[in-house]
C-alpha cells in the first residue's frame, strides 16, 4: 500500500466521505430533529441549539406508540421465527435433495418476491374482516411471513450450499449417529446463515408499512410505522414534528444496532441470496 | 445407511447427493429423497398459496362485483363494468403514468449510482467496512422514516433543504417538484439495494482479467464497459428486474411525502384510496387485478427479452 | 486393529451402473494397502463400502471376525481422511481431534492425553487452539491424521489425503505418513490416484479399472510383472513406451528395427499361441547407450536414434525420440492417455519414445545416438485382450 499515491489516498477518501454522508444525512437530519426543543424546531439547524428529551417522553407517555411498538417487535418477531423455521425446511430440500417440483418451488417464491402487495391488500382485508382476524397481530403475520418465506428461500438455500456437506459423512466415520452429525456439525454450520436470514426478515417485516395501515384499524394491532403516520393528522395546527421524529429515531435504532453489528453478514446475505438464486 | 431409521429432522443419508445423479426414478432412494423434500417444502408452498393464490383469485372475484363497503346489501355481479370505469377514468391512467415515470427515472438513476456506490464499495482502499456499514443503514430503515426526514426537510419554515430554495417555495405542492422529491427519496432508500446487487456481481469479475485487460492496454473505461459490464450482465439484470418490479410498487414514500395529491399518487396509492378512502371495494379489486396484470407484464418482458440471464433460468 | 476382507464386493447403482464388481481382497493385519487406478474406477467406492458410507449392493465385507455389511460407520470402528481433510471449520484443532473420542464418551482426561500426544506425534501442539481455518494446508492435514489416530480404530481409511497439498509437502507427508503407519501397524486402506504414491508407500498395490480390479501385488510384482497393458502402462514413471510389432520367426519387427526375443519369451509366446500383431512394451531404463555397453551387453540389438529433447536429472538422462509407425492405440491406453492429462497437452499421442540412459551417454539434442535394447527387460501383450503374454503366470 505504500506503492499508493497520496492523491489516490485523496480520492478514495473524497468518495468514502460522500458515501457515508449520502448514507447518513437524512438520518442524521431527522434525529437532529428529534432532539429539538419546539420552539427551535424550525431554525433548520443540523445540530440541536439545546437538546432535549422531551419528544422522547412525549411519545413514551402515550400508548399511541407504545402500544405499536409492542405491536411492531411482536409482530415482526414471530413473523421472522415463522419464516425462517419454514423458509429453513424449504431451503434444506432446495439445496440438499433432489425432487421433482423443486423449479416450481422456487418459481413460486420468485413471482411471489415480485407480487404487488396492493394487489392482496383488498382480499386480504376482506377475508381478515370474515374470518375475524382483521386489526389482529395474526393478520399482519400471515402477510408478512408469506412476503418474506421467498427471501428467506432464496438466502437459506445460497447459504446451504456453502456448507461443506462431507463433513456430515466424517462425523459419522468419527462415530456419530445420524442425529449426533446433525447436531453437533450441521447445526453450527448452518447457524450463521439462518441467523442472517432472520435478521434480513426481521428489517423486512419491520419496515412494511402498506399491510399495517390496510389491515389494522385501531391501536392493537397497529405497528409504529402506520402509527407513525396517524400523529399527523391528529391537529391540523400543530404539527406533531418532534414526536414523528423521536419515534422514526426509535424505530430506526435496531436497524442501525443489526448493521453495525452485522455489516458483513447482511452484505453476505443480501449478495448471496439475490445473485446465485 | 438402509440399516438404520433416520430420526425425524435429521439430514437424509450423506451419500444421497453424490449418488443422486445415478439413481432411476422409482428406485427406493430416490423415491424417500423425494417424500422428504416434498415434505420439507410443503408448508412454505401451502402458506404461499394459502396467502398469495387463493386471495388473487378472490380479488378477481370481488373486482366483478359491485361491491361498497358503505351499502354492502347492494352487491351484485356486473361482469367487467368495474374494468371499464377503471379503464376509462383518467385517475388510473394519471397514476399509471405517474407509476411509469417514477419507475424508469428512478431505476435508471439507481442504475448508474449503484454502480458507482458498487465500485466503491468493491474497490475503496481504506475504510470499507465504514462505508459498506453506513450504505446499509439507507437499505435498513423504515421507509417511512426516511420518507418523513425528506417531507421535513423540504417543508418550508422547518427544512434544510427548503432553506436553499426561495423563501415561499413549498416543492411537495407542485406536481413536478413533487415527483422528483418522490424520486429523490425513491433513489436515495434503494439505491443502497442496487449496489450490493451489483457488489454481488463485481465479486464475479476475477482480478485476473481485469489485469489481463489492463496488460492489453485497455483504458479504465474500456476495462469497465467491456470487461466487467459483460461479465456482470446477469447480476445488473437481476437488479434491475427486482428494482423495477419494487419501484413500480411504490407506495410508502409517496403516501408520506404527498400523499397522492396534486397528481402524485401511484396506482398503489390509488388503489389504496379507493378501498380505504371511497371504500369500494370492487373498483379497489379492480385495480388490484389490473396491478397485478402490469407486474407480470413487467417480468414476462424481462424474462422474454433477457431469457437466460433471467433470475428464474438462473436459479438449477 | 484387525485385517479386512472382502468377497465379491458388489456397488451396483440404482440405475444398473456397476461402480465396482465383485471385488475380492484380503488385507491382513496391520497392512497397508493402496487402491490404485484412473478417476472413476471405484477405488473411492470400495473405500467407502468399507467406510459404511455406501451400502454393498453384493458380496461381504469382514472387518476382524465380524461381517459388517449392515453396520453403520459408527460402529464399524475405523477412521478415514478425506481429501478436503473435512475438519469441522467451528471446531479448534483440539476439539476436532477429540472428536470422535468425544462422541465414545471417553472421559475429558483421556481425551485429552491422547490429543495431545497425537499433537506431538505431528507436531501440532503449537495450534491445538486454533481454527482449522487459520492452518495451512499441510497443517490441516495433519489436523485430519490427527483425528483418525487418537482414536486408536481397527483401521485407518484414506480417500486421497495428500492431493490437495503442494509437490514438496507430499512428499514428506508421504514419508510422515509411511513411518506413523508402520509405528502403529495399524491395518489401512489408501486411495490415490498418484502410481508414485502406491508404488512407495504401499505393502500390496490393488490397481482398479472401470470397476473391476485389474491386478493385486507387492510394488515390485506390478513394475516387473503387470499382468496386462493398462497395468504396465499405469505403474512407473515415466510410463512404459508401447509399439506395434510383427512377431516373425521369433523376431520381432517393430519400428525400432528387428528385435530377437529371447528364449524365455518366445517360449512363452508359442505356449499361448500369440497373434503375429502384438504390442511391444519397453520401459526406459530397458534403453542404453550403446558406446557405454560392456561385456556381455554388446550383444544386444541396437539402433539409431534422433535425440529430440534431452532431460538431464544428473544421475540419469532422459532422452525422448520419434519412432516410425502409427500410434499404439488400445482402450486401455486411451484411458491412461486421458486420465494423465496427455490429451490435453497438445503433444501427438503415440511414437513419442523415452528413454533413461546412463548420466555418462554423450547423447545430445538434435544429434543421432545409438541404443541398445535389453529384451530381457520387454514385455509383449496382445493387442485384443491386453494381456500380458511375457509373464503369463507370473502373477496369481
Amino acid at each position: 500500500m505504500a506503492a499508493v499515491g497520496k492523491t489516490h489516498a485523496t480520492r478514495w477518501g473524497v468518495l468514502n466521505v460522500v458515501v457515508v454522508l449520502y448514507a447518513l444525512f437524512p438520518v442524521w437530519w431527522i434525529a437532529a430533529l428529534s432532539f429539538k426543543d419546539p420552539s427551535t424546531l424550525t431554525d433548520g439547524d443540523y445540530i440541536p441549539r439545546e437538546w432535549t428529551w422531551e419528544n422522547y417522553r412525549g411519545i413514551f407517555d402515550t400508548s399511541e406508540f407504545t402500544r405499536a411498538l409492542v405491536n411492531s417487535i411482536g409482530i415482526a418477531l414471530i413473523s421472522t421465527v415463522i419464516a425462517v423455521a419454514l423458509g429453513t425446511m424449504a431451503a434444506y430440500a432446495v439445496a440438499r435433495l433432489r425432487f421433482p417440483g423443486k423449479k416450481v418451488l422456487i418459481g413460486m417464491s420468485l413471482l411471489i418476491a415480485m407480487f404487488p402487495p396492493i394487489s392482496l391488500v383488498s382480499p386480504l382485508f376482506n377475508i381478515e374482516r370474515i374470518i375475524g382476524i382483521f386489526d389482529t397481530w395474526i393478520g399482519l403475520i400471515i402477510p408478512y411471513m408469506t412476503f418474506s418465506l421467498p427471501l428467506a428461500i432464496y438466502t437459506l438455500s445460497a447459504f446451504f450450499r456453502e456448507i461443506p456437506w462431507d463433513l456430515e459423512k466424517a462425523a459419522k466415520v468419527d462415530g456419530a449417529t445420524p442425529a449426533q452429525a446433525f447436531r453437533m456439525v450441521i447445526v453450527p454450520l448452518a447457524a450463521p446463515g439462518v441467523f442472517t436470514t432472520a435478521i434480513l426478515v426481521f428489517i423486512f417485516c419491520w419496515n412494511d408499512f402498506l399491510f399495517a395501515i390496510s389491515l389494522t384499524s385501531t391501536e392493537a394491532a397497529r405497528t409504529v410505522p402506520a402509527a407513525i403516520a396517524f400523529f399527523t393528522g391528529s391537529s391540523q395546527f400543530q404539527q406533531p414534528t418532534g414526536s414523528i421524529a423521536a419515534a422514526a429515531v426509535v424505530i430506526t435504532i435496531p436497524i442501525i444496532l443489526f448493521v453495525l453489528f452485522f455489516q458483513r453478514r447482511i452484505v453476505a446475505g443480501l449478495t448471496s441470496g439475490a445473485v446465485k438464486g | 445407511m438402509s440399516t438404520q431409521a433416520e430420526p425425524a429432522g435429521a439430514p437424509p443419508p450423506a451419500e444421497a447427493e453424490r449418488t443422486g445423479r445415478h439413481r432411476a426414478p422409482l428406485s427406493a432412494g430416490a423415491r424417500q429423497e423425494r417424500r422428504l423434500g416434498w415434505l420439507l417444502c410443503a408448508p412454505a408452498v401451502i402458506v404461499m398459496l394459502a396467502v398469495t393464490a387463493y386471495p388473487i383469485g378472490y380479488a378477481v372475484y370481488l373486482s366483478l362485483q359491485r361491491y361498497d363497503l358503505r351499502f354492502p346489501a347492494q352487491a351484485e355481479f356486473v361482469g367487467l363494468s368495474n374494468y371499464g370505469a377503471v379503464l376509462t377514468s383518467e385517475f388510473w391512467w394519471d397514476a399509471f403514468w405517474v407509476t411509469l415515470f417514477i419507475t424508469v427515472v428512478s431505476v435508471a438513476i439507481e442504475l448508474v449510482l449503484g454502480m458507482g456506490l458498487a465500485l466503491v464499495m468493491h474497490r475503496t482502499i481504506f475504510w470499507r467496512g465504514t462505508v459498506r456499514t453506513s450504505v446499509l443503514v439507507p437499505y435498513g430503515i423504515v421507509t417511512v422514516v426516511a420518507a418523513f426526514s425528506w417531507q421535513y426537510a423540504w417543508t418550508p419554515d422547518l427544512g434544510y433543504l427548503a432553506e436553499l430554495l426561495p423563501s415561499g417555495d413549498a416543492p411537495l405542492t407542485e406536481m413536478w417538484s413533487a415527483l422528483w422529491l418522490i424520486i429523490l427519496a425513491e433513489v436515495w432508500k434503494t439505491t443502497p439495494f442496487m449496489a450490493l446487487l451489483l457488489l454481488a456481481g463485481l465479486a464475479l469479475v476475477p482480478e485476473e482479467t481485469l489485469k489481463a485487460a489492463m496488460v492489453d492496454g485497455a483504458t479504465p473505461w474500456q476495462r469497465f464497459t467491456k470487461v466487467m459490464v459483460p461479465l456482470m450482465k446477469p447480476a445488473i439484470l437481476v437488479a434491475l428486474l427486482f428494482r423495477t418490479l419494487d419501484a413500480f410498487r411504490i407506495f410508502d414514500n409517496i403516501y408520506v411525502l404527498t400523499g397522492g395529491a396534486q397528481n402524485t399518487g401511484s396506482v398503489s396509492i390509488l388503489g389504496y384510496d379507493n378501498l380505504f378512502t371511497a371504500l369500494n371495494l370492487g373498483i379497489g379489486s379492480a385495480i388490484s387485478v389490473l396491478i397485478f396484470i402490469c407486474v407480470g407484464i413487467i417480468a414476462f418482458t424481462f424474462v422474454k427479452l433477457f431469457g437466460a440471464a433471467a433470475p428464474g433460468a438462473e436459479v438449477k | 486393529m484387525a485385517e479386512i476382507i472382502l468377497e465379491g464386493v458388489t456397488k451396483r447403482f440404482p440405475d444398473g451402473a456397476l461402480a465396482v464388481q465383485n471385488v475380492d481382497l484380503d488385507i491382513a493385519d496391520g497392512e497397508f494397502v493402496i487402491l490404485v487406478g484412473p478417476s472413476g474406477c471405484g477405488k473411492s467406492t470400495t473405500l467407502n463400502m468399507i467406510a459404511g458410507l455406501e451400502d454393498i449392493t453384493e458380496g461381504t465385507l469382514r472387518i476382524g471376525d465380524r461381517v459388517v455389511n449392515e453396520l453403520s460407520p459408527k460402529d464399524r470402528d475405523v477412521a478415514m481422511v478425506f481429501q478436503s481433510y473435512a475438519l469441522y471449520p467451528h471446531m479448534s484443532v483440539r476439539e476436532n481431534m477429540g472428536f470422535p473420542l468425544r462422541l465414545a464418551k471417553v472421559d475429558k482426561a483421556t481425551v485429552n492425553a491422547k490429543v495431545e500426544e497425537a499433537a506431538r506425534v505431528l507436531d501440532l501442539t503449537a495450534h491445538l487452539d486454533r481454527k482449522p481455518a487459520n492452518l495451512s494446508g499441510g497443517q490441516r492435514q495433519r489436523v485430519a491424521m490427527g483425528r483418525a489416530i487418537v482414536r486408536d480404530p481397527k483401521a485407518f481409511l484414506m480417500d486421497e489425503p495428500l492431493s490437495n497439498l503442494d509437490a514438496k509437502l507430499r512428499v514428506q507427508m508421504r514419508t510422515q505418513i509411511s513411518r506413523i503407519q508402520r509405528r502403529l501397524g495399524t491395518t489401512t486402506v489408501y486411495v490415490t490416484h498418484d502410481q508414485t504414491e502406491a508404488m512407495t508407500l504401499g505393502d500390496r498395490v490393488v490397481v482398479m479399472r472401470q470397476g473391476l480390479v485389474q491386478q493385486i501385488g507387492t510394488p515390485a510384482d506390478l513394475y516387473d510383472h503387470p499382468r496386462n497393458l493398462f497395468v504396465a502402462g499405469f505403474i512407473g514413471s515415466p510410463a512404459m513406451n508401447f509399439l506395434n510389432a510383427t512377431l516373425e520367426n521369433g523376431v520381432l519387427r517393430s519400428p525400432l528395427g528387428d528385435l530377437p526375443l529371447d528364449d524365455r519369451t518366445r517360449q512363452a509366446l508359442e505356449r499361448q499361441n500369440a497373434p503375429r500383431e502384438l504390442i511391444l512394451g519397453l520401459r526406459p531404463e530397458a534403453f542404453e547407450d550403446a558406446a557405454l555397453a560392456r561385456g556381455r551387453e554388446r550383444g544386444r540389438p541396437v539402433f539409431t536414434a534422433t535425440v529430440e529433447v534431452l532431460e538431464s536429472l544428473g544421475s540419469d538422462v532422459y532422452v525422448y525420440f520419434s519412432a516410425e509407425g502409427g500410434p499404439v492405440t488400445t482402450a486401455e491406453l486411451e484411458e491412461l492417455a486421458t486420465d494423465s492429462g496427455l490429451r490435453d497437452t497438445g503433444a501427438e499421442a503415440g511414437q513419442q519414445i523415452v528413454a533413461r540412459l546412463d548420466a555418462a551417454t554423450r547423447a545430445r539434442e538434435g544429434e543421432p545416438v545409438e541404443l541398445q535394447v535389453d529384451m530381457g527387460k520387454a514385455h509383449v501383450f496382445d493387442p485384443a485382450t491386453g494381456a500380458n503374454l511375457t509373464h503369463p503366470a507370473s502373477v496369481g
